[in-house]
């Protein structure tokens, strides 16, 4: 047979005869002819496990490898090799869903640490088992918020926020039937007023800012929350995950719900995906949360054991009920993002966060010197910043790429660099002479 | 897997002081991150040496069960085995290190892997274009709603908000019609556990102007297949909606039939599942949707970049290795192994709907009610023996549901073995029932507080800490 096919001739004679039928094709004998497939699938034959790897070694030649100076909610982080090297454990990799608790304690373990370390690092009370992706958490959110906020039906979203992630959530917005309004940005940031005006107009069930928002702007939210909690709407902040690690929490600025990527916490780029999203919220939204929840208990010989809980609110029980159909987390790599956080600790994820800093701050005071670029915005920023260009962007943008390096994205007058620690002062010097042709 | 509860917390093997990390040193000056912008307290993570956490997670995974600790018969869930070639090439540093925002032109390889996938997935669904944002099946189904749902909008359709699920249906399908917006109608099951089609026409006669979709997994969660599929079809369509095959139980399909040849416009696949990429205790998984021709322009935007391309990768590769001559044996022999198990065990399981399954079958718990043994005790029971337990009290169809899914790659001796101990239980359940109730013994804990966790929920470790 085949490498993954354990059955011989014999085993399928006697397993047939077990089961009454001539051949595997009498299997199917009660579906109807006119729609049986006994043509050849059109792909092409199978391949040995050494044509597989040569063919995607080819594959892989035709990318271009490029030193990251992009970001946009993707960042370039370094991934210490005790990760994939732990991930790899089949007993993690190639286990479901947590069900059976008594054979899954190393799973039901690993999220009740990442929930601890989601809550801590975004200070909220609580933290679910992860969702798919940021824009993900951010929709859920959005939903969450409507839900929670019974008739109100509007949702506030900063203009700062990424585009990306605003495109979700218009998707998710259209079909649930919530009103989606944009507020006006003013000088790369959000404006208190703008949001304090919309909220007196009544309906509004939430607000949803970014933190540092699409420019890399670490803003000002002093009394957001405050405004949001007198007329009875939630403030929801999306954050960068690796930069809370210093930056003034979500708890601290009174967030309500707090959600955001995880990727920055050591996670590869990947060309997308997988990533993980997160999502915390304060302790009384916890009925809310959509998700899945790990919590303490004890078993029958008395030991502390962990489980899934609160399972009522999840969609195999509430069905057409339900506010989320979220089904499964984003396990495998809540994992990587528990593994992270457990190497660089309390210390090395400032350290990290503060060479990021350090490296973008840096970059940008040599780009200004060249006399080419200037900040698009007189903000304080964290490790990603936008500067306009007085050449041509998209030429220059070119030249980057001819010389290996991903220059940033670009934007309408110019570039948003970001730097994180991975980041020599080699590669940055040569972007910068790069950009001073 | 050990057998003995490990039970630590990263939290608690911390230590101040102690570093599991290695960073350059700062080259650029005195950048200092101003205060006003800074958090009041550090973040309570552990502080750790690397052996330490090494171990920590070593010692975790020997708490758990995977496909490759020992045959997993969860139903619904297809737990194939995870080739190790898939996994390898899913982490060459040619596609790990690529910016989603990357030009086009410095992606060509990454982009002919999602191209070849649409192209093969094309060919063994029999539709048109797939959308590899969703992130997994449920997002799929999300994701396929949203166009269907785009597409009524796009012809002034907007009274179409209805969408027909059977009753069998996995509780993901009703949940994400609703986030559709969409209001569900429960057609109901025969007892031969085919889509009752008196009950769905009478549906369609009342309401079908409103008719979105209906939405199926074919076969459905019995493991049977719905034999009148072209006549389910043919009515919805003539009454204006669309047909979405829920992707979950697309293994046995694979060498039999395709969804578009049965009538479908709209699926979604979980690569997880039919395309070997692991399950990862929960996800990554990636759930692809695909169209008939003409309905790619309704696909919604779910997800920013390009879905799990990670996933995608491993998928790739194990379609690449299989290709034309071994893909038709997959649902052939998932089907096989599925019916062996159910003939080799109804004189002693129920078996409600005795007849030719698919991929998976569904008792309704012991033949032998007296002994008061349950399916959550065989299931518990199975664990003691090496087994992860089937899926369990679902279908709702049946009181004691107990859905059992080998598939393809699970050899004639792993069948026997598991029919073996199954007989043995239910021998167990009549000589001594306490033993089977009590069970699991031995296993690193024993049954769980389910109550006590969710009454008073202690989620992080600082509740833990709190309540010590």
């Amino acid at each position: 047979m085949y490498k993954y096919f354990p059955h011989t001739d014999d085993d399928l004679k006697a397993m047939l005869q077990k089961v009454g039928v001539e051949s595997l094709d009498d299997l199917y004998a009660q579906i109807h002819e006119s729609i049986r497939f006994k043509d050849d699938y059109q792909i092409p034959l199978g391949a040995s496990e050494m044509e597989v790897r040569q063919a995607f070694e080819l594959l892989g030649s035709k990318n271009k490898q490029l030193t990251c100076f992009a970001g946009m909610g993707v960042y370039d982080h370094y991934t210490p090799s005790v990760i994939p090297n732990l991930l790899s454990r089949s007993e993690f990799l190639t286990s479901y869903t947590p069900y059976q608790a008594e054979i899954s304690q190393g799973t039901l373990h690993y999220i009740f640490e990442y929930q601890s370390m989601m809550a801590e690092l975004t200070g909220m009370d609580i933290s679910n088992a992860s969702m798919y992706d940021g824009s993900t958490a951010c929709a859920e959110a959005m939903m969450m918020a409507v839900a929670a906020g019974k008739k109100q039906n509007k949702v506030l979203v900063s203009g700062c926020m990424n585009p990306q992630t605003f495109e979700v959530l218009k998707t998710y917005a259209l079909h649930q039937g919530i009103e989606l309004e944009v507020l006006p940005i003013h000088d790369g940031t959000t404006s208190l007023d703008d949001v304090k005006t919309r909220l007196a107009e009544g309906g509004v069930a939430g607000v949803i800012v970014q933190q540092p928002n699409v420019y890399g702007i670490v803003e000002d939210f002093a009394g957001f929350a405050e405004a949001c909690h007198e007329q009875k709407s939630l403030f929801v902040m999306d954050s960068v995950a690796a930069d809370l690690a210093v930056l003034k929490t979500p708890g601290e600025w009174g967030a309500d719900i707090a959600v955001g990527d995880g990727q920055s916490l050591g996670i590869p780029m990947q060309f997308g995906g997988p990533y993980v999203g997160y999502m915390c919220c304060t302790e009384k939204l916890i009925r809310k949360m959509p998700g899945r929840i790990v919590g303490m208990t004890k078993d029958n010989r008395d030991q502390r054991a962990f489980v899934l809980t609160l399972q009522a609110r999840e969609q195999h029980i509430r069905r057409q009920k339900a506010t989320s159909n979220i089904c499964s987390n984003q396990s495998l790599m809540a994992l990587w993002v528990t593994v992270y956080l457990s190497l660089m600790g309390k210390q090395g994820l400032k350290e990290a966060a503060q060479l990021s800093y350090a490296g973008a701050h840096y970059l940008c005071d040599e780009l200004l010197k060249t006399g080419r670029f200037t900040l698009a915005f007189d903000k304080p920023f964290f490790n990603e910043f936008y500067v306009k260009y007085d050449g041509d962007v998209d030429t220059l943008y070119q030249r980057f790429i001819e010389a290996g390096i991903l220059g940033g994205v670009r934007l309408e007058e110019g570039f948003l660099f970001a730097v994180t620690e991975k980041r020599t002062k080699e590669e940055i010097d040569n972007l910068v002479k790069m950009a001073a042709l | 897997m050990n057998n003995r509860l490990y039970g630590n917390l990263i939290f608690e093997l911390s230590k101040e002081g102690r570093k599991g990390y290695s960073l350059p040193k700062n080259q650029f000056g005195d950048y200092e991150i101003p205060a006003s912008m800074r958090r009041s307290e550090d973040a309570a993570l552990p502080e750790c040496d690397e052996l330490t956490v090494v171990r920590h997670y070593t010692n975790l995974s020997n708490n758990n069960f995977g496909v490759d600790t020992g045959f997993y018969p969860l139903g619904s869930c297809t737990m194939k085995y995870n080739p190790k070639i898939n996994e390898e090439m899913a982490v060459l540093p040619q596609f790990q290190n690529l910016h989603p925002l990357q030009p086009a032109e410095t992606v060509l390889g990454a982009r002919a892997v999602m191209a070849m996938l649409n192209e093969t997935l094309c060919a063994l669904t029999g539709l048109a274009h797939f959308t590899f944002k969703p992130y997994a099946g449920a997002h799929g189904e999300l994701t396929g709603l949203m166009a269907i749902d785009n597409y009524h909008r796009s012809r002034g359709d907007m009274q179409r908000k209805k969408v027909i699920v059977p009753d069998s249906a996995h509780g993901t399908n009703p949940a994400s019609a609703a986030v559709c917006g969409l209001e569900i109608i429960e057609v109901k099951s025969q007892a031969d556990g085919q889509v009752d089609l008196d009950d769905l026409k009478r549906i369609v006669a009342e309401q079908g102007a409103e008719i979105a979709a209906m939405m199926m997994t074919n076969p459905n969660t019995l493991g049977l297949f719905e034999i009148r599929i072209p006549e389910i079809a043919k009515l919805i369509h003539d009454c204006g909606g669309l047909m979405y095959y829920d992707g979950a139980n697309l293994n046995p399909m694979l060498g039999a039939c395709r969804p578009g040849d049965m009538g479908f416009d709209v699926m979604h696949i979980n690569l997880h599942k039919t395309f070997s990429t692991p399950h990862g205790g929960g996800g990554p998984g990636a759930g692809p949707v695909g169209v008939r021709e003409g309905l790619q322009a309704f696909f919604p935007c779910v997800s920013p970049y390009n879905g799990n391309f990670g996933v995608m990768m491993r998928a790739c590769a194990y379609i690449m290795s299989l290709g034309r001559d071994q893909i038709k044996m997959v649902g052939p022999l998932a089907t096989l192994n599925a019916n062996y198990i159910k003939e080799s065990l109804k004189d002693v399981y129920e078996l409600p709907i005795d007849t030719t399954c698919c991929h998976e079958f569904v008792f309704d718990g012991l033949k032998d009610k007296s002994t008061g043994v349950t399916t959550m005790d065989v299931a518990k029971r199975l664990l003691d023996y090496g087994y992860h337990a089937p899926t369990i009290y679902f279908p709702l169809l049946f009181h004691e549901s107990l859905m059992i899914e080998p598939t393809e790659n699970e050899s004639k001796e792993t069948l026997d073995g598991f029919i073996a101990v199954m007989r043995k239980i239910a021998e167990e359940a009549k000589t001594d029932p306490e033993l089977v109730k009590s069970a699991p013994h031995d296993t690193p804990i024993g049954r769980v507080d389910d109550v006590l966790a969710a009454k008073h929920p202690v989620t992080t470790y600082r509740q833990l800490k709190a309540e010590a």
